[in-house]
């Protein structure tokens, strides 16, 4: 009876993944389980990745940037200093050539820069350095909001049933089932995404000698012959220039000024539109303070050129016509409709506040998957044919019994696996069929005993009492230890053997089940209705 | 009744000398091995090792010569290839720690892209692991064995006897050692589905080895008159027809997973069903003779059991 329910249970668990469920009528769709079992990536293709948060380089940029603003305060109080610079991971120098105004400079910094304390002093350098606590809390927070960032540009790509997870203190682990384009998808998850506005620095008699634009390939005898000769407070930044054509990719150097005007964090909308040459491009629009500072600059640069700077690469580089109020721009490049789209997706979702490394990559074609679940399937049933008729042909009636037991594990298996929303991958399926090889040993332990039985001249009530009861002990101790194993495999498992992990731990549990209460009720049916008195085993 | 074996008496027992001689080969096989992968010279999975593994299915047959030139003529000299004859599919294994870092993944499909652009493929799977990755995955793996094992030894401890757990345990790490070691002669991958594979097998073993314990434990209650050797032969030999019918069902459902399981679990069912003979072979030939070579005393167990 008890058996009964749990099998019809599990039927309607499964049901979902089965093609009959499309024919059911649709009050049982809405009240009955529709998930049905959770295919892994393994089988239903797709990416699996890990991550990890550069947190450090969070810290390095905040002080950079405190770098930055330490010495646009001291100018503007009118204290001339030398050089305001990061020095360490979490330190920065401020030179002070004049050795009267390092005390005042001191203070100065220590009370409009609370989250610097002054560390050392020498000769004319001092050097303060970020408080434990907030470099602390800033890589936490880095990772944390890398995570958030990601899953928002995630959502707006479009994905069924992400799953976006922080594992350990920097890692994020990433699950896109069913996602086709994977390098795509891989670039907009990895992509930093800083949006910079620099100025080009046009003063320098460098600018005019660089070349109009180089082959990848150079880039080292490029840099070689002009690296040393960047005045200080410049870089080198390159533009690629896709020929449309011959799809030749080229670089473009620029010799633009280190400070950053502008970044990305001041946005408040990005989208593709189309220009007049049929061109996509990404239009952006900033908030109020953005579009205040957005007109001052432009205000101050007229007929100069602004470089618009997405992760160390130049988009674009106009020239500054006339202030510009508002706070909508433009980014042109040659890109796709649908690089501009992904561009799009991640300016809107900001930027990561750290850049992030792979540890990690699986990705799984949903072809391979498909092939996987068709071997599985035909592996399962081959031996559990094999299993059976090898059953029935050694113990008859007995193994006929036997058998459906097994077919009743089997299952209630897929079943208990659907109603626990347990993910079902290759090694899992290797699992089930594992415990199809298994599970037929507690009935042969159980059937060897009751011939036992039967060979000291029992009847056959005595000998299948006699038979069960015996055999229990072993049959529970065998078990828990395959269990204990099964156990530590789903603790310290990841993805794949975890799924054989859950499906082995439910089958032997199942099993153990059936074996001991199952089969026992058919023997004792079977007996009190017709009185054995020869077993066929 | 259909039987393979009826009745037997056979006197496992006194043969345990040469049973130890095979084990110890076995065993040593293993230890090799295990050395060898802490010099980093044994075949790891790229799970542990890092690296990358591309698997490419193409529409046309190619020829593993062609593809082996091409990768090596575009900066991989060192990749590995292993085709596949049922759908011309072609795996292509670099193993190197930083391979995620210089996108070789990538580089390998678009390399295929142009140097074979009339046969097309589709990349069905492809796996890029840093190095801090495999470290923590191995680090994982010895942990879980680690741990299932003593979980293992306490549960047998607790039931039968010390003396019985470690046995049961020697047992079980010998035939993990030994499939391992068959693993490492064959030039097996060591991957991550391997090790599951071993634990899996470990838990199998140990069914075997408690199954045929239980007997011997229950002898032990019944047969006092008799030599410890008589009680734990007659107790092989009353499990022997059961140990031999489900490792026998156990073998036919690996082999279907052998042959028609996909190239995925090919080693995996491998190494079960190499694990499944070694294991049977051990509860008989290994476990129990410990119990010989370790008495102990019969009076405790009896009022343990």
């Amino acid at each position: 009876m008890l058996l009964g329910i749990t099998v019809l249970v599990s039927i309607i668990f499964f049901l979902p993944s089965t093609p009959v469920y499309n024919k059911l009528p649709d009050w049982w769709k809405k009240y009955m389980p529709s998930r049905g079992v959770t295919l892994g990536l393994d089988l239903q293709g797709g990416i699996h990745m890990v991550l990890e948060v550069e947190e450090e380089k969070a810290v390095e940029n905040l002080v950079e940037r405190t770098a930055t603003s330490i010495k646009e305060y001291l100018d503007s109080e009118k204290i001339p200093v030398q050089s305001v610079k990061r020095t360490g991971s979490a330190e920065l120098t401020v030179t002070v050539p004049d050795a009267e105004k390092k005390a005042d400079v001191e203070k100065k910094i220590e009370a409009n820069f609370p989250n610097f304390v002054p560390k050392e002093s020498s000769g004319p350098d001092l050097v303060f350095s970020l408080r434990e606590g907030e470099v602390i809390r800033i890589k936490d927070s880095a990772t944390t909001q890398a995570l958030e960032t990601i899953r928002n540009r995630i959502d707006q790509f479009g994905v069924a049933e992400p799953l976006i997870q922080r594992q350990a203190a920097r890692q994020i682990v990433i699950q896109l089932p069913g996602v086709k384009d994977s390098k795509r998808a891989k670039e907009l998850i990895g992509k930093t995404a800083l949006l910079e506005f620099k100025l080009l620095d046009e003063d320098s008699p460098l600018a005019r000698t660089l070349p109009l634009s180089i082959t990848p390939s150079n880039e080292e005898t490029f840099t070689a012959e002009y690296g040393s000769k960047v005045p200080e407070g410049d870089e080198i930044l390159f533009e690629r220039i896709v020929d449309k054509q011959s799809d030749e990719v080229r670089k473009r150097p620029y010799l633009v000024k280190k400070r950053t005007i502008m970044t990305g964090d001041v946005l408040t909308d990005a989208r593709v539109n189309i220009g007049q040459f049929n061109e996509p491009y990404v239009s952006i629009r900033m908030n109020g303070t953005g579009a205040q500072l957005f007109e001052r600059i432009t205000a101050q640069n007229i007929k100069k050129r602004l470089a618009i700077v997405l992760d160390n690469n130049v988009y674009s580089a106009p020239v500054i016509q006339d202030r510009i109020t508002g706070g909508n721009a433009q980014i042109t490049g040659s890109f796709t409709t649908q690089e501009a789209n992904d561009l799009a997706i991640v300016l809107r979702a900001g930027a990561l506040p750290a850049p992030v490394r792979t540890l990690q990559d699986l990705t799984v074609g949903p072809s391979l998957g498909q092939d996987s679940i068709r071997m599985g399937i035909r592996a399962t049933i081959l031996a559990g044919i094999l299993v059976i008729l090898f059953m029935v042909i050694y113990y008859r009636m007995a193994g006929v019994i036997a058998d459906m037991a097994l077919i009743i594990n089997l299952i209630v298996l897929i079943g208990a696996l659907a109603a626990l929303s347990a993910t079902l991958t290759l090694p899992g399926i290797a699992g089930i069929i594992l415990t199809i090889g298994m599970g037929v040993d507690s009935n042969v332990l159980i059937f060897e005993r009751i011939r036992e039985e039967i060979r000291q001249g029992k009847p056959v009530r005595l000998a299948v009492d006699g038979g069960y009861d015996k055999a229990f002990l072993t049959i529970v101790d065998s078990h828990v230890t395959t269990l204990i194993t099964a156990l530590v495999l789903f603790l310290f498992g990841t993805g794949p053997i975890k799924g054989f992990a859950v499906s082995l731990s439910l089958g032997i549990a199942i099993n153990l089940f059936t074996a001991l209460v199952g089969t026992k009720v058919v023997f004792d049916f079977i007996n009190s209705r017709w009185k054995l008195k020869r077993l066929s085993i | 009744m259909l039987e393979i074996l009826g009745k037997t008496n056979i006197d496992f027992i006194s043969k345990r000398n040469y049973a130890f001689l095979v084990s110890g080969v076995l065993i040593l096989l293993g230890l090799i091995t295990l050395v060898q992968v802490g010099r980093g010279r044994a075949n790891l999975g790229i799970d542990f090792a890092g690296g990358t593994a591309v698997q490419l299915k193409f529409e046309q047959p190619i020829r593993i010569d062609d593809a082996r030139s091409l990768l090596s003529d575009n900066g991989f000299p060192d990749a590995e290839l292993q085709e596949f004859t049922n759908g011309n599919k072609l795996l292509i294994r670099v193993k190197q720690k930083n391979t995620i870092q210089e996108d070789v993944a990538n580089r390998i499909v678009q390399t295929f892209e142009k140097g074979f652009s009339q046969n097309r493929f589709v990349v069905d799977s492809s796996t890029e692991i840093g190095p801090t990755i495999g470290q923590e995955l191995q680090k994982k793996a010895v942990i879980a064995i680690v741990f299932s094992m003593i979980g293992i030894i306490l549960y047998i401890a607790v039931r039968f006897e010390f003396r019985f757990g470690i046995a049961a345990a020697i047992a079980t790490f010998h035939d993990v050692l030994a499939v391992l070691g068959v693993l490492y002669l064959l030039d097996k991958e060591i991957t991550l589905l391997i090790v599951t594979a071993l634990l899996t097998l470990a838990g199998y073993s140990l069914t075997d080895t408690v199954v045929v314990f239980d007997r011997i434990r229950e002898n032990l209650k019944y047969r006092r008159r008799e030599t410890l050797e008589q009680v734990i032969n007659s107790g092989i030999n009353q499990v022997l027809s059961r140990t031999i019918v489900v490792s026998l069902t156990v073998v036919l459902v690996l082999i279907a997973l052998f042959f028609f399981g996909g190239e995925v679990i090919h080693d995996f069912s491998f190494a079960l069903l190499v694990g499944v003979i070694v294991g049977t072979y051990s509860s008989i030939f290994v476990a129990s003779p410990i119990l010989v070579l370790w008495k102990g005393s019969r009076g405790k167990l009896l009022k343990r059991a």
